[in-house]
């Protein structure tokens, strides 16, 4: 009987934690009259609500631009990333350990501090209205620094001279060397950078005002916000549920990876 | 040689341009925007201490101090609460544990804009589904997002949602560290399930706790998009939050000297709010 109960209250919760995206996913393919219903089961189906957002927004370019910056950064973060923590983790040169400071140091300071003038930067480079704006400021990752530097100080030091002996520069060494021995280090920090940046909404809000190369959380959070959606909420929620698919549908696939990513680092959004 | 010598500075090199322009640079140049009035068009004016001298008049910034600090005093400890029950949960022999474990954490991967966006209509004062509830079972309906004094709470309560997940797993994994000797000696010296959890559990996962109060700290002083979607800082200011503050005197009214002033400020309080905790935590 406890354990009845226990399940019931388990199942619950995650009902709890389901049910609203489930109910997203059923509203935005109803008619725009029945998505007051709360069901499980959508009654008629319905891609009015998605033929209405293609025609509305530019949601298909706002879908290739984020997924342009997301990977881009990803792929900066890893390589400059692993460059710099290489450098930290196996080489011995002056103002290492400055360096190692100042990586600590960047990471707890607050951005709040660096948002203004860091739009004023964009504003001076003339960056404005460009992808520069959304993908140069996020190529350098203090945590995947970290990440990396602690990574490569576990890899035994003899592939490492093996392959000086063989007559490999440093940069061999790390991407020919390195790479294929911190498989799970670099899943982990690809997840958790892809994610942040196809998350993030508030730095493409500051400095992309062209409906063209806006991200598609900001285009989303602006047609939410602004009055063309007001009347018409399956618009809303399918432009809502084209947002969450493409991570939602990673999830179901390295849905573990995902969970220790998030978990070894501690960070959230 | 030289050569050689060289390499190190070479794979650092990308670091430390984007540390002297990204971080460097912009820290130094908040703090003179702080001393000057600047819309970005017309050119740069020196105004002295008038921006700190607005700031501790600014009633709309004393409000989004309070509006943050209800966000806390709510979502920290509902926080703690539901992700220890939830891992603790967990922490019995459960079947079906990824599964659940997958459940709980999926708000926390999916974009903060969708989670907005539903939350907006289960909060929904007619035909909301938390109002539903409410009538369903005979009582009367919350005005959750349009009562100024429900609005930041029901932003805390979304927010905890979302972001539970991450701290269940935080928590479970630090629940699997206890070892379980410690347990069998309770055991044998009798102690209850609620003295075991209050003597040895929950001492041994105080670090992560720690680690809980702090990310927390930080997401609610970060707290942006949630009340731009939902309520546009409204109503009455009750859902206004630092950063948002931040966004408006910046991007609506193009202060740059004034904003930069609350972000400063901003960032001075998190960290100060942040060692106060560790100095808290530590002694207990």
């Amino acid at each position: 009987m406890k354990k009845v109960l226990f399940y019931i209250f388990l199942s619950l919760a995650a009902v709890a934690f389901l049910y609203p995206f489930l109910w997203m996913i059923i509203a935005s393919l109803s008619p725009e009259n029945q998505i007051g219903n709360l069901t499980f089961i959508p009654t008629s189906l319905s891609f009015e609500s998605y033929t209405e957002m293609l025609s509305k927004i530019p949601i298909a370019r706002a879908l290739f631009n984020s997924t342009f910056v997301a990977l881009c950064i990803t792929f900066g973060v890893l390589v400059f990333g692993s460059m710099v923590g290489y450098a930290l983790a196996r080489l011995e040169f002056k103002g290492r350990n400055l360096i190692f400071f100042i990586i600590i140091f960047t990471m707890t300071l607050p951005f709040q501090i660096t948002l203004i003038p860091q739009y004023i930067l964009m504003v001076k480079f003339q960056w404005v209205d460009t992808y520069w704006a959304l993908i140069v400021p996020y190529l350098m990752n203090s945590l995947a620094i970290i990440m990396f530097r602690q990574y490569f100080k576990t890899l035994p030091q003899d592939i490492i001279d093996a392959a000086r002996i063989d007559g490999c520069g440093d940069f061999e060494i790390i991407f020919r060397i390195l790479w294929p021995n911190s498989i799970p280090a670099l899943v982990t920090i690809g997840i958790i950078t892809f994610m942040a940046s196809w998350n993030e909404v508030l730095w493409p809000l500051i400095v992309i005002r062209n409906e063209h190369l806006m991200t598609l959380p900001q285009l989303v959070t602006l047609f939410a916000v602004g009055g063309a959606a007001e009347t018409q909420l399956g618009v809303k929620l399918a432009a809502a549920t084209l947002l969450a698919l493409p991570i939602v549908l990673a999830y179901l696939f390295f849905q573990k990876y995902f969970i220790q990513s998030m978990a070894s680092t501690g960070i959230k959004e | 040689m030289t050569k050689k010598k060289l390499v190190p500075y070479l794979l650092v090199s990308p670091y430390l341009i984007y540390f002297l322009v990204f971080i460097a640079f912009p820290v130094i140049f908040s703090i003179v925007l702080t001393f000057n009035s600047w819309n970005i068009i017309s050119p740069m004016k020196y105004n002295g201490l008038n921006n700190y001298i607005r700031l501790f008049h600014d009633q709309f910034f004393l409000q989004s101090l309070v509006n943050t600090l209800i966000f806390l005093v709510i979502h920290i400890p509902l926080q703690i609460i539901v992700a220890m029950l939830l891992a603790l949960a967990l922490n019995q022999k459960v079947k079906f544990l990824g599964f659940f474990r997958a459940a709980f954490f999926l708000p926390v991967i999916v974009s903060g804009v969708v989670v907005t966006i539903i939350w907006q209509q289960l909060y929904g004062f007619d035909t909301g589904l938390f109002n539903r509830i409410l009538t369903t079972i005979g009582l009367g309906r919350v005005g959750w997002l349009i009562d100024p004094a429900w609005a930041m709470p029901s932003i805390a309560i979304m927010a905890t949602w979302k972001n539970v997940g991450l701290y269940v797993i935080l928590f479970l994994v630090g629940l699997q560290t206890v070892p379980n000797h410690y347990y069998e000696a309770a055991d044998l010296e009798g102690a209850n399930k609620f003295q075991k959890f209050f003597k040895i559990t929950l001492p041994m996962i105080n670090p992560t706790i720690f680690m809980v109060v702090i990310l927390s700290t930080i997401g609610g002083f970060s707290l942006f998009i949630e009340p731009y979607i939902m309520t546009g800082g409204g109503p009455l200011n009750s859902t206004l939050s630092a950063v948002l503050y931040i966004y408006k005197q910046g991007f609506f009214f193009y202060n740059m000297g004034y904003s930069a002033t609350l972000g400063l400020f901003f960032a001075l309080l998190i960290l100060s709010v942040i060692m106060i905790q560790k100095k808290f935590i530590e002694k207990e």
